[in-house]
C-alpha cells in the first residue's frame, strides 16, 4: 500500500513538535523553581499550592480549556492585559495554545522534579554551603545534577503529555492549519471526514512515537535494584 | 581567640554556652550524646541560626546582633560524621569543589599538599566516590575541607561512623594535620581515646552547658568531672623519647620529674610523644615495692581522693615535676593503707599507652 503523509499532515506533525518543544522548555523554566519551593518549604500553604499545581491531572481538559478561554477572551483578565499591550487576543493563536499547554502539563513536570528534589539529602546542600557555595551556586552545582533523573522524567512527561493533548487544544486553539491544528486534532478531522487510511497512519505514528519515548525512558531511567 | 555565645531552648533540648577558646591547636568538644556538641558546632558554622547569638573568630565577627554571616561566607571547613562526598563528582572534582570557589590569593593550602598529607594519590583519579571505602571517603572529605584554606576547621565526630580499622587508618593523618597545618580545629567527639590522642584543649559539655574547659592534661586529671568516672579515665603525659634499650626492646620516655619505660617505639630520641596512663592501671604502694614485675614505679604525693561508687575510689597523684596521674583502687585498699591526701606514696604503673 502506497502512502505518504499529506502536506497538512506534515504541517500538523511539525506544529505538534514545535508546540511540545516550546512548552517543555517553558515548563522546565517555571516548573523547576516551583518544584524546588514545594520540595523545600515548610510554609503552611504548601499543601494548597501543591493541590493547585496538580489540578490538571484530575480536571477534564474541557474545564481547563473553558476557564482559559474565558480568561483569555476580550473580557477576561488575561485578554484585557494582552489587548492593553497591543498583542491582540490569545485564543486561536499558537501563543494561546502554548500558554494553555503549559498550564495543562504543569503537574507532569513539577511532580517528578519535586520528588527528585525531595530525595536530595539536606546534608549534600549543607556540605556545599560549608564549601563556599551560595544557595544559588549549590542549587546549580549540587541539586540539579543530583536531580538529573527527575529532570529527564519531567522533560519526557511534559513533552509527551503536550503531544497527547486534545481537549484543551480544541477549546483554546480551535483548528487552524499551521497555527493550532496539531496531530491529535488532525486525526479527529480525518475521522470526521471518514479518511480512515490517513487517520490510521497518523494514529500509528503517534502510537509508535509514544511507545518509543516511553521505551527509551524506561530503559535508560529505570533505577532498578540499587547496587 | 574564639568567643561563642549561644542560647537556645526548645522542648527537650537546651544549649546555653558562653565560651572562649584558643584559636590554635585542636580543641575537643566532648560530652555524651544529647549534650549539644553537634548543635554548637552547627551554630558556629552558621548552619543553625540562633537569634541573639554571638560568634567572633580571631577578631572577625561571624555573628553579633543583627549581623549573621551566611555559612558560605565564613572561612571555615566542616567535616561531617559521614563523608558526604558529592556522588555526581569524581574524587578530584570533590576535592576541588571548595578550592574553586575561593579567590586564588586565598588558596594557602594546595592540592599537592593535601594529596601528600592525606595519602590521596591512589584515590585522586577515581571517578566514582561511592567506590571508596569509608575511611578513604572521610580522608577525601577532610582534604576537601582543607582545600578551602579555612581559618577554622570544624569536625563533627569524623571517625564515629567508621569501623575500628578505618579509625586506626585515619588517626595518624589527623595527627599529621595537627602537626603540619596551622589551622585551629574544633573536634566534636564522645570517644575519650580519640580526644586524648588529638586534642590540646578540652571543653566538656553536659546537657547543653559547658561544665569544664581547659588544657587536655589539666582537664583529664580532674576528679570532679564526669571524665574521671569513665572506665577509660586516665592522665595524659607529654613526654620525650630519651633512650632505647635495644637488648630488651624498651624505650624510656622522660617527662618533667620522672620517666617511664614502654615497649620500644620507632621514634628517635628527642621526639615529643604523648602517652596515656589509665587510672585502672595505676596501683599504690606505701613503701618502695620490692620483688615486683612492674617496671614503672613513680614517687608521688596524693593530692585528692574521691569516692567512685560503693567499692572504688579515685586518686589524684602528683609526681615530683608536677605531672598528674590518676589511680583507681578499691575502697578497702584505701582504708587498709590509710591513704589520705598529702601522703607520699609510690605509684606502680602497669601499662602505658603511647597515643601519639
Amino acid at each position: 500500500m502506497e502512502f505518504s503523509f499529506s502536506a497538512s499532515d506534515l504541517s500538523a506533525i511539525w506544529l505538534t513538535c514545535k508546540l511540545a518543544t516550546v512548552v517543555t522548555l517553558i515548563l522546565l523554566l517555571i516548573g523547576t523553581p516551583i518544584a524546588w519551593w514545594l520540595a523545600r518549604t515548610r510554609c503552611w500553604w504548601k499543601g494548597a499550592a501543591g493541590a493547585v499545581v496538580a489540578l490538571p491531572i484530575v480536571l477534564p481538559p474541557t474545564v481547563i480549556g473553558f476557564y482559559l478561554l474565558v480568561a483569555m477572551g476580550p473580557h477576561g483578565p488575561l485578554g484585557q492585559l494582552t489587548q492593553s499591550l497591543d498583542l491582540g487576543l490569545l485564543p486561536f493563536t499558537f501563543a494561546g495554545l502554548v500558554i494553555a499547554s503549559v498550564i495543562y502539563s504543569l503537574p507532569f513536570v513539577v511532580q517528578p522534579l519535586q520528588n527528585a528534589f525531595e530525595a536530595i539529602p539536606e546534608r549534600a546542600l549543607e556540605t556545599a554551603e560549608t564549601l563556599r557555595a551560595s544557595k544559588l551556586d549549590s542549587f546549580f552545582s549540587v541539586a540539579l545534577p543530583l536531580a538529573r533523573p527527575g529532570l529527564l522524567t519531567a522533560s519526557v512527561l511534559g513533552f509527551a503529555h503536550t503531544v497527547g493533548e486534545f481537549g484543551v487544544v480544541l477549546m483554546i486553539g480551535g483548528n487552524i492549519p499551521g497555527q493550532t491544528r496539531v496531530v491529535s486534532v488532525q486525526i479527529y478531522d480525518h475521522v470526521e471526514a471518514m479518511e480512515y487510511v490517513q487517520a490510521h497512519w497518523l494514529s500509528a505514528a503517534m502510537l509508535l512515537f509514544s511507545f518509543v519515548v516511553l521505551l527509551l525512558f524506561y530503559t535508560f531511567n529505570s533505577s532498578g535494584p540499587r547496587k | 581567640m574564639i568567643h561563642a555565645r549561644f542560647d537556645i531552648s526548645y522542648p527537650g533540648f537546651a544549649l546555653d554556652v558562653d565560651m572562649q577558646l584558643p584559636a590554635r591547636g585542636v580543641t575537643a568538644l566532648f560530652g555524651p550524646s544529647g549534650s549539644g556538641k553537634t548543635t554548637l558546632l552547627r551554630c558556629i558554622a552558621g548552619l543553625e541560626r540562633v537569634s541573639g547569638g554571638l560568634l567572633r573568630v580571631s577578631n572577625e565577627v561571624w555573628q553579633e546582633g543583627e549581623k549573621f554571616l551566611a555559612t558560605h561566607r565564613r572561612p571555615l571547613g566542616y567535616v561531617f560524621q559521614e563523608a558526604s562526598l558529592f556522588p555526581h563528582l569524581s574524587v578530584r572534582r570533590n576535592l576541588e569543589y571548595g578550592w574553586r570557589r575561593i579567590a586564588a590569593s586565598e588558596r594557602k593550602v594546595q592540592l599537592e599538599q593535601v594529596i601528600l598529607l592525606l595519602g590521596l594519590n591512589q584515590l585522586i583519579d577515581r571517578n566514582d566516590p561511592s567506590s571508596l571505602s569509608g575511611g578513604e571517603r572521610q580522608r577525601v572529605a577532610i582534604g576537601r575541607a582543607l582545600l578551602t584554606s579555612p581559618s577554622l576547621l570544624l569536625m563533627d565526630e569524623p571517625l564515629s561512623a567508621l569501623d575500628a580499622a578505618s579509625k586506626q587508618e585515619i588517626l595518624p593523618y589527623l595527627e599529621r594535620l595537627h602537626g603540619e597545618l596551622d589551622i585551629p580545629v574544633l573536634y566534636v567527639s564522645h570517644a575519650l581515646e580519640e580526644v586524648a590522642r588529638l586534642a590540646d584543649h578540652l571543653v566538656l559539655l553536659e546537657k547543653g552547658r559547658v561544665i569544664a574547659s581547659g588544657t587536655l592534661s589539666e582537664t583529664l586529671s580532674r576528679l570532679d568531672l564526669p571524665t574521671a568516672h569513665l572506665d577509660d579515665a586516665g592522665a595524659v603525659i607529654e613526654a620525650k623519647v630519651a633512650v632505647h634499650d635495644e637488648a630488651y626492646h624498651l624505650t624510656r620516655l622522660d617527662f618533667s620529674g620522672g620517666s617511664l619505660w614502654v615497649s620500644k617505639v620507632g621514634h628517635g630520641a628527642g621526639t615529643l610523644v604523648r602517652a596515656r596512663v589509665l587510672a585502672r592501671d595505676v596501683s599504690i604502694a606505701i613503701a618502695v615495692p620490692h620483688g615486683t614485675s612492674i617496671t614503672n614505679i613513680l614517687a608521688v604525693r596524693i593530692v585528692e581522693i574521691r569516692d567512685e561508687g560503693p567499692d572504688r575510689v579515685s586518686l589524684r597523684l602528683a609526681a615530683a615535676g608536677g605531672q598528674i596521674l590518676l589511680s583507681r583502687i578499691t575502697r578497702r585498699s584505701r582504708d587498709h593503707l590509710r591513704l589520705t591526701a598529702g601522703l607520699e606514696v609510690y605509684a606502680q604503673v602497669k601499662s602505658v599507652a603511647l597515643i601519639a
